[in-house]
């Protein structure tokens, strides 16, 4: 089985696709002759020429538009914007075109766009090239949300996104593109090669949107989370030698709302993690819904771990990150009988 | 005297209780603006977005290179297309204050945009309209009890009882859905042509706003991606003066026309007589030529008159002159037109009366068979259920239990 990173594994996924189906292209700002400046899209448009990938304008509101345009047109538009701080320009034509088109035409239009986007920290990037905004994106009906942790998942989420006749949202944890991450920026990098979900197949295949996975089966607290911080919650359990249920959301929306319930009765206990800032996060949503469902089960009030509600420093990078520190407060927090 | 800065607030020319002044209007008499050929570059055409392309004189007479030569029939469908339009608008007003639908928007006064424009393309081409194109539905001939059955949100809504009034689609028509949030189908067209370019074909997208609308982002991210990649299509600013209260000089159009826009983007701009059905067509046949054989995309600014106010829930004698339209000096459309064909002695006053007698007795008609399928007011609606189907293709389980929830909540 071939080995490859997340940047990898999503170029094998777009590469698959551009070739199997004539009405894919993929648009965005450095995508094309330069290959993107995270290399996701590297070789893609010389090997499928100027007119399946286009390099585009600096207007990320138009490169949704558009793709909106093409998608109505037939075609199945991979939109990149390269980072997840820059696409609030384009939240109009997400939150009110694309993601409402089939809603308001009564299924006469609708547009299968994937939007990709780079999200999150930890790789120096200031309040500008950091962010964590799924959240705001779960919170409109009519997209799907999604955000792989490993190039297994990466590959087989983005095919089934660009697959996908609704709207999808796709956000890459970059912190993670090259390795996981546990937190701990002082050990050595560690590369996809060494893990068992850096093994990715060649060819076509798909993980399926809306199915959330145990990435490690536990009993004694439940872990929800997604991205970047499935590692850093593995690692911080593993010290503290809790024998934590971990479970990689996967997809926001829609939510895989029984295999997480089904493991929070099991074990009694839930920790939240994401990087994004606290409140109103995507984890008042999953804490909400989990009390709902399982609060005769609970044994303990239900712990969240996020980033500070501030905006993403970058001088404290390490100290705003929801770190191994802070997750393993709120394990103790959450293991606690009174 | 020191000099100083100073801040510039817009001012229109004449307010309510004024004479109306309309002595800022730059026009060109009809025939004066040469029609140059639909591949000259850009920087060869810049008059086009100064002058007013005019076919139409003040003896009714066709003339100039813009001069179309169609054929008397044609211009009768067109007036009646134009006719029809203004009925349909006029009925539907009265529905609204008659408290039938809850909200309307007439396109009095800027009939002929839609109908000569849509009478200048071919079926196939893709129409991206605001919320004043009804003449778009009436020319590509959907019959207006669908249009109706919208607005009275019955059990034949076309969109399910989920948009306002006017907001139309029509898939088979090739009309896009009409949004109701402002420019979002400027860039959305510009996209659709690309794509057809990217597949070999040579169907042509074409869009409209009102000048107001130019101002949003979404103007500026079409016409930039309009012009990067020569997309085959037709932008038109409908400049029919106001944007509700705000007269065009907030939009932008007080220092330069909005067609100006164009060439400053690097695509063509023509300014056209909106109110002239031959210009209009002439410059759409233009456009649309230029488009399809790969010579760019073209801004179209159609110098028309919002006759009307801007809908149902405003009054504009708070922020204009009461006779304002009376004074246009580009006229009525559909009047123009009408002359025009008594002129050429192909129409008379007393086959335009038994026309309106006849499109009258239509929309009447039509309007009886719509309010059978029921009215916003008294019923019969639409199943509630269907509120939760086409948010997605499929429908998740969130949804499928939030209708269970909401059946239970009314009682099964």
């Amino acid at each position: 089985m071939p080995r490859m990173n997340m940047i990898q594994a999503l170029n094998s996924a777009m590469d698959i696709m551009l070739a199997r189906d004539p009405n894919v292209v993929v648009l965005g700002e450095d995508v094309g002759y330069f290959g993107g400046v995270f290399r996701v899209t590297d070789g893609l448009q010389r090997k499928y020429g100027e007119h399946r990938v286009l390099d585009t304008p600096i207007a990320e509101g138009a490169i949704v538009g558009a793709a909106i345009g093409m998608g109505v047109n037939g075609l199945r538009p991979v939109a990149e914007v390269q980072f997840a701080d820059y696409i609030y320009p384009a939240c109009d034509q997400i939150f009110s075109e694309l993601a409402r088109l089939r809603y308001r035409s009564a299924g006469e239009f609708w547009a299968p766009v994937t939007i990709r986007t780079p999200c999150g920290g930890g790789i120096r990037g200031g309040q500008t090239h950091s962010q964590s905004p799924e959240g705001i994106f779960t919170h409109v009906c009519g997209i799907k949300v999604v955000m792989p942790a490993n190039p297994y998942d990466a590959k087989g989420l983005l095919i089934a996104s660009i697959e996908d006749d609704d709207p999808v949202v796709f956000f890459e944890p970059k912190r993670i593109y090259n390795g996981p991450f546990d937190g701990d920026p002082n050990k050595p990098a560690v590369p996809w090669s060494t893990h068992p979900r850096g093994e990715v197949p060649e060819g076509h295949y798909t993980v399926p949107i809306g199915k959330a996975e145990i990435v490690r089966k536990g009993s004694q607290v439940t872990i929800v989370t997604y991205g970047t911080m499935i590692y850093v919650c593995e690692a911080a359990a593993r010290n503290l030698g809790i024998d934590a249920e971990i479970i990689d959301v996967r997809t926001m929306v829609p939510l895989d709302v029984d295999t997480i319930c089904t493991s929070v009765k099991k074990t009694g206990r839930c920790l939240i993690a994401h990087e994004a800032t606290r409140f109103s996060g995507f984890g008042a949503e999953l804490s909400a819904t989990i009390q709902e469902q399982c609060f005769w089960n609970l044994e303990a009030p239900i712990q969240r771990v996020a980033g500070w509600d501030t905006p993403y420093p970058h001088a404290f990078e390490w100290e705003y990150f929801p770190g191994p520190a802070r997750v393993a407060t709120g394990l103790k927090a959450v293991m606690e009988t009174p | 005297m020191p000099r100083r800065s100073r801040l510039h607030t817009p001012q229109p020319h004449s307010r309510p209780g004024e004479e109306p002044d309309f002595s800022y209007l730059e026009t060109s008499p009809a025939g004066a603006v040469a029609r140059p050929d639909v591949n000259a570059r850009v920087r060869d055409i810049g008059n086009l977005a100064v002058d007013l392309v005019r076919v139409l004189d003040e003896g009714h007479r066709a003339v100039g290179p813009w001069h179309p030569h169609l054929d008397p029939p044609e211009l009768q469908v067109g007036l009646r297309h134009m006719l029809l339009t203004r009925i349909f608008d006029d009925r539907m007003q009265r529905a609204q204050r008659a408290g039938k639908i809850s909200f309307y928007m007439r396109s009095f006064g800027e009939e002929a945009v839609s109908v000569a424009q849509c009478m200048a393309l071919r079926p196939r081409d893709m129409l991206f309209p605001s919320y004043r194109n009804q003449g778009l539905y009436v020319t590509r001939g959907r019959p207006l009890v669908d249009l109706m059955c919208q607005l009275l949100s019955n059990t034949r809504d076309m969109c399910k009882g989920r948009q306002l009034p006017v907001m139309y689609h029509w898939a088979g028509g090739r009309i896009f859905s009409i949004s109701g949030n402002l420019t979002t189908q400027f860039p959305q067209a510009v996209g659709w042509a690309m794509a057809a370019a990217i597949k070999g074909e040579d169907d042509i997208a074409v869009s409209w706003i009102g000048e107001g609308s130019s101002a949003e982002a979404d103007f500026h991210h079409a016409m930039l991606f309009a012009s990067v990649y020569q997309a085959p299509v037709i932008l038109n600013v409908v400049n029919n003066q106001w944007a509700i209260s705000t007269f065009q000089g907030f939009a932008g159009g007080e220092q330069r026309s909005f067609a100006a826009r164009g060439p400053g983007y690097g695509m063509a701009g023509v300014r056209v007589d909106g109110n002239d059905f031959l210009a209009v067509y002439a410059v759409t046949q233009w456009a649309a030529e230029r488009a399809r054989t790969g010579a760019g995309p073209t801004l179209v600014e159609h110098v028309t008159y919002r006759g009307a106010a801007h809908s149902t829930s405003d009054d504009p004698s708070r922020y204009r002159p009461k006779d304002d339209y009376e004074k246009w000096p580009l006229g009525d459309p559909l009047e123009r037109l009408k002359n025009h064909l008594i002129a050429l002695g192909e129409w008379s006053d007393e086959r335009h009366a038994a026309l309106a007698r006849e499109l009258e007795e239509h929309v009447l008609e039509s309007w009886k068979e719509a309010v059978q399928y029921g009215t916003l007011a008294d019923g019969p609606r639409l199943s509630r259920d269907l509120m939760f189907e086409d948010v997605f293709k499929e429908m998740p389980v969130h949804l499928s239990r939030q209708r269970e929830q909401l059946r239970a909540e009314q009682g099964g």
